[in-house]
């Protein structure tokens, strides 16, 4: 694809005799990828667009405010989508044009006329449950928003882990043997944070005692995790089912008064206590990163160990505590898995979620708010393609889960502009 | 006007100032450094733990271990016959089986550990070749997946002569491969996207592209609602070394030869001179003129070609009876381990090849006799690989002596990457 | 406060860094540490503040024994160390840095920044450094940058203050104010100890000074003591001041560069509109601080720069736009100022480094294959025609010291046929004896005939070799004067004055 390579053009610089002089560089990207998206979007809604009408529905039967239902003429709505798209492409040529920078909210609106028509188009003659969408989008992100948390905090402080999807299934795995043994699934989510976190230091001890490449540790522990989980579950789990591998799931709760906001409601606050304790830990995460003397501290290890190092910070133990408290988040995330949603563990059953979240950090910039919301978007695509199989969606599924893969791809390769990760990251500090 | 020379900006420290080192050299001088013992070694500590592993989740080491103190000698026999029982049974599985009669017989297991190892060397070549040049190459699954789509339906689909037909699926499954790498080093050198990210990537898109292509492409089998595709035609298949009564295929050749070249490739081309310039100090290769850009694109061409040689073994080598999306059965991440465990070397992931197909071929049989899990492999390889990358901890277990001071540089950074401009 | 290190041995395997230092600095005194590079000042330093440890030695403040951990450590006793590669996050703002390891935090933990920034502006204020504490350190000048470190370092009631290397990043101008600086913190009663390789800044503002040769103490000397005198102490021998070089024979300009311009990423400009020439058979030496466009110019002329407008041309021929490959092939030698990171690969042995930009073509490969025999006899030669002392030619280049690994880059540099030589700090970080040797190397490239560029920021190396003088200023030409132009005049014009102007002052 052409449009991931910059387009940039040095022009001539305005007045070589006054002051330390900067040239604009127009960077055509933005315009690019807008165009070529409203170019798909009116093969897709208008060219190949389908007739009917479209339903939405916002309410679930057990809701107190019930809302009716938004009826959308599919066709039409198609054709208002595309023109719309086709004006902010408009627009954000005359913004390059200018030596302008095209805002984010102008990207967001285009990427939600887009989702709405694509919605619309896909739906023609049937009926979105939008609250169930939600609902399972955010169930589906859980375990990537943890993995994510727990990758943000182990890259800012300097250590890449690839190893979050060993974390999250040695999460998985001990949550559901603790949790069945004692039959307390606070019991197992406790069990799944220490299993995260021994996970967490085997990558610290190789990774800052022996200077071993990060990468390298994070992908052998990943073998190493589905070895041992899926070793034990043969050898232990399988025969003995009933003692060791069917944990108590957690049960919902619904939220006073705040699960009866419409939409917001049925989707936020009628969930379980680990979606409560996510909610908890962006929000801590975040304000500890950027508001705290740990966050400054974990920040300041990552970006440059030596000057940390010269105002009295201990590089080497910072970063073993805060590896190893990424590994307890990204253990919750597992848990999630046998006590939130299958209720019991599974050979392999993480399957490739500790990759998205990792994908989620990277799109995130290491933020942790961008990051869940990294992680929010690609628990959206997939479910979205769980719903539209079965009201028997014209896409096959097998596009829509590559949907996130290829969002990540895009991003990475510079779609979202060049982001810069922590600088020491993925770097030992070795100290004579 | 003072005539003294001064010299210039100070160096930070007394000692010769060492040169920055790329991110991956670091890792391998640690490998190749650390003598051959320290291999040996954690062969033997990654087998120990798996020995402790089978012991205790043994059944009737469980049971005497509830009896104890009453008759200890029990709970350590039945230790032993557990551990001794998996173990030869691995043994005897990879490499001879005393229990058959003729040689001929009892030898089998060698060749199948050597059909194994099979595709384990390519795509651990592919790797190694990809770590020498600086890049990871975790795609292995996306590159065999590809190469298993382009090489298996040439050799499904077409009609061809005897051995043209084996060689345009070769060729086919070796483009596939190179295609699906070359995409990775091309989105590195043009936005300098990171190849761990977009390999990753890649391995799942190129999955639910085969399993699209399987369920309803032109991978499907006609008639039949299996997500698998219809088997090679005969023409097209590898034949067989030691005759129909073995495994072992053409594709070990293949394998020897791809070893030969990859040895040639990195250390008596220009090419891989400049491929190792490029792993070493991308900003001074560089600077000398060598175009980082172009070595990335190369190299993941290269390094995906071999991987895709692994993928197309298996459909018209090992499984000729049609693929699912199953068909890289994990080979593409067993090649990093056989990659690290051959120090990045041709010869050594050879060698690293041959352990590691003895290890799958050995596990078969111990799960068929013993009952133990084949996931203790994944435990033993990934140990193995940890434990390499790690002499000092080696020596630490082992209280071996440290060799010499290390010469550990006091600046913390290491280049790695091209300064983007 | 007083501080004394007693018989401090720091050793690196079976090197010796430091033999047994004594030093002693008053209370209020400004105490010179002179040295070559690699006599191990910084190392010295680096115990004192705790990031090494020594084998033996003691370290005393106030006649008390001090024990070291860390830096935490140090600090906490009063001593601050304003570093010569700045220890600050680039990604955070000053208040941010300051505060950083003593942090001050309101309710809910909270970070104080308000706090923090009070006492950047309370330090700034009281030295006139008008820091201001919201800014991102990356966005902020090296001059500002290294206020920055000391008002870190005060902000902990530093009362011995290590200055390592601090002016070699500055202007001259800015080195001016740096001394008034460190007065001034001296009649505040602040310890300073100021770690330099340069005569005249010891001799304008140490009290003491005491000279380090080979990680030993070699002498003490009074600032009145003159350059000469201080250079054969720190040098261990008679230094022979003066580069041997003929008048210079000029022909006809080889290399003609028009309007060049280069622009990075973000727009930003880093050379503006530049124009000169360089004729045969002369050394033209592009002077200037660090920074300010030298190093963009010079990888614009190799190609290693992507947004470059203007003309370049080499003997009639364009190179601009050209890929580095091309440049190379044109007959451009290039020494680029960071070997470690540029010039070598470290891993790589000596043959393999000689042959680093020739590994596509004749005699080095034949249809692909390297010619290792062929290279094994031309890196024998060349290590004996480069004097390169090493164990063999199979030893990397990281083994060597700074001096062979640059003689290894010149003798690959110029073993080709060159039609224009470009050397960037050539003799940055090496010791006295290499220098030499570079410099006979670069004025016998000049007598051969071929056009040469030097870039230095080291005046005295502009003055020994240029046969003219090309001053930049923040991606400018300030001016282009003659090779004896009087230092007083570089100075000025290195801190952007118009030369006339320059001259008659």
């Amino acid at each position: 694809m052409s449009t991931i390579a910059p387009v940039n053009q040095p022009t001539q610089p305005h007045d070589p005799d006054n002051g330390p002089a900067t040239t604009v560089i127009k960077s055509w990207k933005a315009p690019i990828v807008l165009g070529v998206f409203t170019v798909l979007g009116f093969l897709l809604l208008v060219v190949f667009g389908r007739s009917g009408v479209s339903t939405m529905s916002l309410s679930t039967s057990s809701d107190l405010i019930q809302l009716p239902d938004v009826l959308l003429p599919t066709r039409e709505t198609g054709i208002v989508v595309t023109v719309l798209l086709a004006a902010i492409t408009g627009v954000s040529v005359w913004m390059v044009q200018s030596s302008r920078k095209v805002p984010i909210w102008l990207y967001s609106v285009f990427a939600f006329l887009l989702l709405l028509g694509f919605l619309a188009w896909a739906s023609a003659d049937e009926r979105i449950p939008v609250p169930g969408l939600l609902f399972g989008s955010l169930s589906l992100a859980v375990p990537l928003i943890f993995g994510a948390l727990g990758g943000v905090i182990s890259e800012r402080v300097g250590v890449v882990n690839v190893a979050i999807e060993g974390q999250l299934l040695a999460g998985a795995f001990t949550s559901a043997v603790v949790a069945s043994v004692t039959q307390q699934p606070l019991l197992g989510l406790l069990a799944a944070m220490i299993a995260g976190v021994l996970v967490s230091f085997v990558l610290a001890a190789f990774s800052i005692k022996y200077f071993v490449d990060q990468v390298i540790v994070g992908v052998v522990l990943n073998v190493l995790v589905t070895g041992l989980t899926g070793f034990l579950f043969s050898q232990l789990l399988a025969p003995n089912k009933a003692l060791l591998n069917q944990p108590p799931k957690f049960e919902r709760i619904n939220i006073p008064l705040l699960s009866e906001i419409p939409i917001v409601g049925p989707v936020f606050f009628r969930q379980t206590l680990i979606v409560y304790i996510m909610y908890i830990a962006v929000a801590a995460v975040y304000f500890g990163i950027f508001h705290t003397k740990w966050g400054l501290r974990l920040r300041a290890v990552g970006e440059h160990p030596q000057a940390a190092d010269t105002v009295g910070i201990n590089v080497t133990g910072t970063r073993f505590w805060n590896v190893s408290l990424a590994g307890a988040v990204a253990g919750l995330g597992g848990a999630y898995f046998t006590l939130g949603s299958v209720g019991a563990f599974g050979k392999e059953m993480t399957a490739g979620a500790g990759f998205i979240a990792l994908a989620a950090v990277i799109f995130g910039r290491w933020d942790p708010i961008r990051a869940t919301l990294a992680a929010l978007l690609f628990g959206f695509a997939s479910n979205l393609q769980n719903v539209l199989s079965i009201i028997g969606s014209p896409v096959p599924s097998e596009f829509m889960l590559m949907l996130p893969y290829l969002v990540t791809i895009f991003a990475v390769a510079g779609l979202v502009g060049t982001s810069r990760g922590p600088a020491a990251s993925g770097k030992p500090y070795i100290k004579s | 006007m003072s005539a003294v020379q001064e010299p210039p900006a100070p160096g930070r420290t007394p000692t010769p100032e060492p040169v920055e080192e790329s991110r991956w050299h670091g890792i391998f001088r640690e490998i190749t450094t650390g003598n051959a013992i320290i291999s040996v070694l954690a062969v033997v500590i990654a087998l120990a733990v798996g020995a402790v592993m089978i012991a205790f989740t043994n059944e009737d080491v469980q049971e005497s271990a509830g009896y104890f103190f009453s008759r200890p000698t029990d709970l350590l026999s039945a230790v032993w016959q557990a551990v001794s029982g998996a173990y030869s049974a691995l043994f005897q599985g990879s490499i001879y089986n005393f229990r058959r009669d003729t040689f001929a017989d009892g030898i089998r297991p060698l060749t199948e550990t050597l059909t194994y190892a099979t595709p384990l060397i390519a795509a651990g070549l592919g790797v190694a070749l990809g770590f020498r040049v600086g890049l990871f190459n975790i795609g292995g699954r996306g590159q065999m997946l590809i190469a298993a789509t382009l090489g298996g339906w040439v050799a499904f689909a077409l009609e061809l002569p005897a051995g043209i037909h084996m060689v345009a699926a070769l060729v086919a499954g070796v483009a596939g491969g190179a295609l699906w790498g070359g995409l990775v080093g091309l989105l590195k050198a043009r936005t300098g996207a990171h190849e761990v990210i977009t390999t990753i990537m890649l391995n799942y898109i190129a999955f639910y592209l085969v399993s699209y292509l399987l369920r309803d492409g032109f991978l499907k089998t006609p008639g039949s609602n299996n997500p698998q595709s219809p088997a090679s035609k005969p023409n097209s298949v590898f034949f067989d070394l030691l005759g129909p009564g073995y495994n072992l295929h053409f594709g070990f050749i293949l394998v020897i030869a791809a070893t030969v070249f990859t040895w040639w490739l990195l250390g008596r081309s220009s090419l891989g001179f400049k491929f190792r310039a490029v792993g070493e100090n991308p900003n001074a290769a560089k600077v000398a003129g060598i175009s980082v850009q172009r070595m990335y694109v190369y190299a993941m061409l290269f390094s995906g070609g071999l991987v895709g040689l692994a993928g197309i073994n298996q459909v018209i080598g090992t499984t000729t009876s049609g693929f699912g999306a199953g068909i890289d059965s994990g080979i593409g991440f067993d090649a990093i381990t056989v990659a690290l465990l051959g120090r990045s070397k041709p010869w050594g992931v050879f060698a690293a090849g041959i352990l590691f197909g003895a290890f799958k071929a050995g596990s078969f049989s111990m799960q068929a006799a013993e009952g133990v899990p084949i996931d203790i492999v994944l435990v033993v390889q990934s140990l193995i690989v940890l434990f390499i990358a790690a002499p000092p901890l080696v020596r630490a277990i082992f209280r071996l002596p440290t060799p010499g001071a290390p010469r550990r540089k006091p600046v913390p950074n290491v280049t790695q990457e091209v300064v983007a401009k | 406060m007083k501080l004394e290190l007693r018989g401090i041995t720091k050793r690196f395997g079976a090197l010796v860094a430091n033999d047994d230092i004594n030093l002693t600095v008053e209370a209020g005194e400004i105490h010179a540490l002179l040295g070559e590079n690699g006599a191990g000042k910084s190392t010295l330093m680096n115990v004192l503040y705790g990031l090494y440890r020594a084998e033996e030695g003691e370290i005393l403040l106030d006649g008390v024994a001090q024990h070291f951990a860390g830096p935490g450590d140090a600090m906490a006793a009063g001593i601050g160390m304003v570093h010569q590669h700045f220890m600050l996050i680039p990604v955070f703002t000053v208040a941010e840095n300051v505060m950083l390891g003593h942090e001050e935090t309101t309710l809910g933990g909270r970070l104080d920044l308000a706090a923090a920034r009070v006492r950047v502006k309370e330090i700034s204020d009281r030295f006139g450094f008008h820091v201001d504490p919201d800014a991102l350190v990356e966005n902020l000048p090296v001059g500002v940058q290294q206020r920055v470190e000391i008002i870190k370092a005060l902000s902990r009631d530093a009362k011995v203050l290590v200055f390592d290397e601090p002016t070699a990043v500055l202007t001259p101008q800015e080195t001016d104010e740096l001394m008034v600086i460190m007065r001034q913190l001296k009649d505040a009663g602040t310890s300073i100890v100021f770690i330099t390789h340069k005569l005249r800044e010891v001799r304008e503002v140490a009290d003491r000074i005491t000279v380090i040769r080979l990680g030993k103490v070699v002498g003490e000397a009074s600032p009145t003591a003159d350059n000469e005198e201080l250079a054969t102490l720190m040098v261990g021998r008679a230094v022979d001041l003066t580069v041997d070089k003929a008048p210079a024979t000029p022909g006809a300009p080889a290399l003609v560069v028009s309007n060049l311009t280069v622009v990075d990423r973000t727009g930003q400009v880093l050379v503006n509109d530049v124009s000169f020439d360089v004729k045969v058979g002369e050394i033209l030496a592009i002077a200037g601080v660090q920074g300010n466009g030298q190093t963009e110019l010079t990888e614009a002329l190799m190609g290693l720069q992507p947004r470059v407008l203007g003309e370049i041309s080499l003997d009639g021929k364009s190179l601009r736009n050209r890929s580095v490959r091309q440049v190379l092939d044109a007959g451009v030698g290039f020494v680029p100022e960071d070997r470690t990171r540029d010039g070598l690969v470290g891993a790589f042995t000596i043959a393999e480094n000689l042959m680093l930009d020739r590994s596509n073509k004749l005699p080095f490969v034949k249809r692909f294959n390297l010619q290792l025999s062929y290279l094994a006899d031309f890196a024998r030669s060349k290590v004996r025609e480069f004097d390169v002392r090493s164990q063999g030619i199979e030893t990397p280049v990281g083994r060597l010291s700074g001096g062979n690994q640059q003689k290894v880059v010149l003798a690959r540099e110029l073993s080709r046929d060159l039609r224009l030589f470009i050397a960037a700090q050539p003799t940055r970080g090496l010791d006295v004896g290499s220098i030499e040797f570079v410099h006979e190397r670069i004025v016998a490239t000049r007598d051969a005939g071929t056009p040469v560029i030097v870039i230095s920021t080291e005046l005295d190396e502009v003055a020994a070799l240029a046969d003219r003088i090309m001053v930049m200023y923040r991606g400018r030409i300030v001016g282009i004067v003659p090779g004896d132009t009087p230092r007083s005049v570089l100075g000025l014009m290195m801190a952007g004055a118009n030369p006339q102007e320059g001259a008659a002052a």
